[in-house]
């Protein structure tokens, strides 16, 4: 018999994650012809209306509101679902930092398998789910076998899994405040400190030229700036650049940076990891220059140079330049 | 405070391209550049900035193969106080569970008030903190780009959120943190660094030091397995381009006339 499936829908001001109705096409995946109950913790007004908005997409809406789940401490929302779901249950999850916060200690919690950052599903031998994950920064995929009899927590790259549109359900939200147990915890949430602003705001460019690890030195940053000067752009980075101190963090593209939005992307000498490409939207034309002919980036980018960054950037701005 | 940082030595992705052997079974291993994991190297930085201000000590352990003892002699030559390898055939296949299970038993023989590991390592998984610390019943905080001690018993620690946006936290001692990368700035190791730490006694410990039932990590424990390795096929990928510098900057600039990327 189909274990039930779990999806936990993150939500912000009354409004579910777009990652909601990607986790509840995980679960057709999983069990094509199974439900899907989806879990909302939260307090007050927006946790009602997030909650209907979600039973327009799954049978089952559990509902957990008390003022301890405002803001979602995943040391407290851990607590609260070891007790409220049953031992043998397929929980889903995006992957993202709220995940990877909560999973790995739930499954703990849970007694069940816990499998990461997932990008696919192939069906089950026995009680073998068979999935697909990515190592070494996407440059390689496995095969992961879980063995589920005992239950799974899964976390769910954002973005893999497209949402089916086309579902409804008459879904039913129940309400299970009551079975809230204690959820102290002893870690405390204080206060989210929003991103620094920086001088230029490169969410309004339409040419970024973005750097990573590719330019290897710091000094090297002129040859980016240069181009960036002759097509009329402005430089941007992937994360080793800002991690690294060679460029403020509001240039930074990624999921822990900015969501950009240009026509042109640029990207010299960045490997095109899922949390740097999950920050470039718009359908931009992508043009990856990488000496790596395996870099993850060329599977994205509409034209690709297989070549050191610091030997051909230089040759283009100057052949910009000449025909200016 | 004790400090307990968990490193891994791995493939440098940075100085190699991954490729699948021929039959799929693993990364083609042959002439690859391993060095620590990034995350946690950052980590040990970390900890030894920690003790630096408020005094104790860092200890560096590692699971792995034999090899894995130039990292953790690495990390001593930044300046962690003590190192332990983890080796035993016994090990070998574990899941993220079976890793941390070692873990716990390596924690419980010590008496540390903080856990580290780095926030990822090369399979991207990013589990093994968050299970050590429910494993402990300890509280725990993933992706960390800053730790202020507050007192003996309570930490203020920044998590990396979307965004840009960081999330304070406090948090009572014991616990758990995986950090993240850019959280400070790693200091350089020298020659001089490790020539004098190259004689330095690493213990190795096993299954049967750490009181660990073999059945219950390794490949027997393991209910996570890694089937094969592939390359992935998604879509048509890039047009390259080919041709001496020159060539390519010209036929490149004509497309990006085209897309408006000139201006």
């Amino acid at each position: 018999m189909a274990a039930q499936v779990f999806a936990y829908i993150e939500h912000k001001d009354g409004v579910a994650d777009d990652t909601a109705l990607e986790l509840i096409s995980a679960a057709q995946k999983i069990y094509p012809d199974g439900s899907v109950t989806a879990i909302v913790t939260g307090s007050g007004a927006d946790l009602d209306t997030v909650c209907n908005q979600l039973a327009a997409s799954c049978a089952e809406v559990w509902k957990f509101d008390s003022e301890a789940l405002a803001y979602p401490n995943a040391e407290v929302i851990r607590k609260l679902l070891a007790a409220a779901l049953p031992p043998d249950a397929i929980v889903l999850v995006p992957h993202d930092t709220f995940g990877m916060d909560l999973s790995p200690g739930l499954s703990i919690k849970l007694d069940s398998v816990f499998v990461s950052d997932v990008v696919d599903f192939e069906g089950f031998e026995g009680d073998n789910l068979k999935m697909i994950r990515q190592e070494y920064s996407g440059q390689v995929s496995t095969h992961v076998m879980g063995n589920i009899a005992s239950g799974a927590v899964i976390n769910i790259r954002p973005g893999t899994c497209q949402p089916d549109e086309s579902q409804s359900a008459a879904g039913q939200v129940i309400d299970k405040s009551s079975e809230i147990g204690e959820l102290t915890a002893n870690r405390r949430f204080l206060e989210v400190v929003a991103a620094e602003v920086g001088d230029v705001d490169i969410t309004k460019e339409d040419i970024l030229v973005s750097i990573g690890r590719g330019i290897e030195d710091q000094d090297n940053i002129e040859i980016a700036e240069e181009l960036a000067k002759v097509v009329g752009g402005v430089v941007s980075c992937s994360r080793p650049i800002v991690d690294a101190k060679w460029l403020e963090k509001p240039r930074q593209v990624g999921t822990s940076g900015q969501t950009v939005k240009p026509k042109v992307y640029m990207a010299l000498g960045i490997s095109g990891s899922f949390q740097h490409l999950g920050g470039l939207k718009g359908n931009p034309f992508i043009v990856a220059v990488n000496k790596n002919p395996k870099a993850p980036i060329f599977q994205v980018a509409d034209v690709g140079v297989v070549e050191d960054l610091l030997d051909f950037v230089p040759v283009l701005t100057e052949k910009i330049q000449e025909g200016k | 405070m004790e400090i307990l940082v968990c490193v891994k030595r791995v493939p440098d992705t940075a100085e190699n391209e991954i490729e699948v052997n021929s039959d799929g079974s693993d990364i083609e291993r042959d002439d690859l550049v391993f060095s620590v994991n990034e995350w946690d190297n950052y980590a040990v930085e970390e900890a030894i900035q920690i003790v630096d201000n408020v005094g104790g000590a860092v200890t560096v352990v590692s699971l792995g193969d034999e090899e894995s003892e130039e990292v953790v002699r690495r990390e001593m030559a930044m300046g962690a106080n003590n190192g332990i390898l983890l080796t035993d055939d016994a090990f070998e296949g574990s899941d993220g569970k079976g890793i941390a299970a070692v873990l716990k038993a390596v924690v419980q023989k010590g008496n540390y008030d903080l856990i580290l590991t780095g926030a990822l390592a090369d399979d991207g998984a990013g589990q093994i903190g968050g299970m050590l610390a429910a494993m402990l019943d300890v509280p725990y905080a993933s992706v960390v780009n800053s730790i202020e001690v507050l007192n003996d018993s309570q930490l203020k620690v920044g998590r990396e959120i979307e965004g840009g946006n960081q999330e304070m936290n406090e948090i009572a001692l014991p616990c758990v943190l995986s950090i993240q990368t850019g959280i400070n700035e790693p200091r350089y190791v020298g020659i001089r660094g490790i020539r004098k730490v190259a004689s330095v006694d690493i213990p190795v410990w096993g299954a049967s030091d750490l009181g660990i039932d073999p059945a219950n990590v390794g490949e027997s424990g393991a209910r996570v397995k890694r089937i094969d390795y592939f390359v992935a096929d998604l879509g048509e990928g890039a047009e390259i381009l080919e041709g001496s510098n020159e060539e390519v900057a010209e036929k490149l600039i004509d497309l990006l006339k085209a897309k408006g990327g000139i201006k």
